[in-house]
């Protein structure tokens, strides 16, 4: 079940789009374009895999959570493409 | 059966990924091949070595995708000592922006269309069944149909899951990678360097993989488990200041490498997992571009023979190939890996003393994995298996 509480960042700009994250991701919550990432945050559980597993330390754990931090882009495929 | 674009779509344009659609329409096929980035080869997103006799299998060794030809391994033991044993064959490291465009050039030459900036973000369903991709090609949303979808979408493979294949790595087995192109460093242009001991990579190991005279890839991998208590980039850091402390950086690029047995299902209905997707990839070595290469070829042979004989349940035959012809061996390899990897540093120095009391013919690879056994002789058995049959 997803948390009430976001607690996973990916630190906008910081990120190598190399995958890596995405590879260890059990609940496919990551989506990862050419040069764009984001959460999918109705599916993220905090469970902190893609934080270790980042080469870079592009994702960060917040136990108090991610309310007030700057946001990739939060659904890009809804943004890019016009319904 | 309604109308389809394509027999096959092949999803993702690396070295897996165009082998599989190049031995797919050389099978009669008529292929798709879609990549989300704008060029194929870019960015790069690995160490880049090879063996001459695993490369020349799909394409004659060409000089412009060759930016070094090696000989001999070192490896670096946490003392410092050495050992440098031969490289059967030579090997070469790749320039591999022009390495996989070369490789995706020998799929088109066999009729395969290949469509750049394509990013694929679900499976298209008709009737609870697959029946294509949904992109965003251009930012524009395109379905396109096919019979059959061969996912080849590397280490972030998502295909798989939508498909219902459990895709995920292990965060034991996930090696979380960085890397660094060092150039006007002093490096042997003819010699893969491997270090080894938990200062500078703690159960994974460091490489250094020259690129000419004076330029070099610098890279290193650790298991996520490792990674959570310090991570890719500060293990690299350190090394390149202590080691290369004047380097100019040209590139610096991440990376995740699944060292784990080939997934339990690569085959599910009409969709085929190959290359890093499948976690086709040596799980001692970390090399994945000729084990996802050839399970590429596999897969788009048997996608092929599938489209003619009209049997999807044909696909299965890929599962059976692929174990044959590697995936067993894969397996044996990571209970090596496992054992490899829990090397105090102790043990590592050991097994390169007893190496370098071997004569020089002698101080082959074998040579230093019999002197490895001394160590842990638990491994007798996993070795015996790759060797007896």
């Amino acid at each position: 079940m997803p948390q009430p509480h976001l607690m996973i960042h990916i630190v906008p700009g910081k990120c190598d789009y190399c995958g890596c994250c995405v590879g260890v991701c059990p609940e496919d919550a990551i989506e990862l374009m050419e040069s764009k990432i984001a959460l999918i945050e109705d599916r993220c559980t905090n469970c902190r895999k893609c934080v270790w597993a980042c080469p870079w330390e592009v994702i960060e754990f917040h136990r108090e959570g991610v309310d007030h931090l700057p946001k990739q882009t939060p659904h890009m495929l809804n943004e890019a493409v016009k319904f | 059966m309604k109308n389809f674009d394509y027999d096959i779509i092949v999803v993702g344009a690396g070295p897996a990924g165009s082998t599989a659609a190049r031995y797919a329409a050389a099978g009669g096929a008529k292929v798709l091949m879609l990549e989300k980035d704008r060029d194929v080869g870019y960015p790069v997103r690995c160490g880049e070595a090879v063996s001459h006799e695993g490369v020349s299998q799909f394409i004659k060794p060409d000089p412009k995708w060759i930016a070094s030809s090696v000989t001999k391994f070192r490896l670096t033991a946490p003392n410092g000592n050495s050992v440098m044993p031969k490289l059967d064959g030579g090997g070469y490291v790749l320039e591999r922006r022009i390495f996989d465009y070369e490789l995706a050039k020998l799929a088109a030459n066999e009729g395969v269309e290949v469509i750049t900036k394509a990013y694929v973000y679900d499976l298209l369903r008709e009737d609870g069944k697959i029946v294509g991709v949904k992109t965003l090609i251009k930012d524009q949303k395109v379905d396109i149909r096919s019979k059959i979808v061969i996912a080849a979408d590397g280490v972030e493979s998502r295909v798989g899951k939508w498909a219902g294949m459990d895709t995920t790595c292990h965060i034991r087995d996930m090696e979380s990678c960085a890397q660094m192109t060092l150039s006007g460093i002093e490096v042997d242009p003819d010699v893969l360097d491997f270090y080894f001991g938990d200062q500078v990579s703690p159960g994974g190991y460091l490489w250094v993989f020259p690129k000419g005279n004076d330029t070099a890839n610098v890279g290193l991998g650790l298991s996520v488990e490792e990674a959570k208590k310090k991570s890719a980039i500060k293990f690299l850091h350190e090394f390149v200041n202590r080691k290369y402390p004047k380097a100019a950086m040209l590139t610096h690029i991440a990376g995740g490498v699944p060292c784990a047995k080939t997934n339990s299902e690569i085959v599910k209905d009409n969709v085929i997992l190959v290359g890093d997707a499948a976690h086709q990839v040596n799980p001692v070595s970390g090399g994945g571009i000729i084990s996802g290469m050839i399970g590429g070829m596999i897969g788009g042979q048997v996608a092929a023979e599938a489209i003619f004989n009209g049997e999807i349940i044909h696909l299965q035959e890929y599962d059976k190939r692929w174990h044959k012809r590697l995936g067993w061996r894969h397996d044996v390899f990571y209970n090596i890996k496992n054992a490899i990897s829990g090397f105090d540093d102790n043990t590592l120095n050991n097994i390169c003393d007893s190496a370098l009391k071997l004569s020089e013919e002698k101080r082959t690879l074998g040579g230093i994995f019999r002197a490895a056994l001394w160590n842990q002789p638990s491994m007798i058995i996993d070795v015996a298996k790759v060797f007896i049959s």
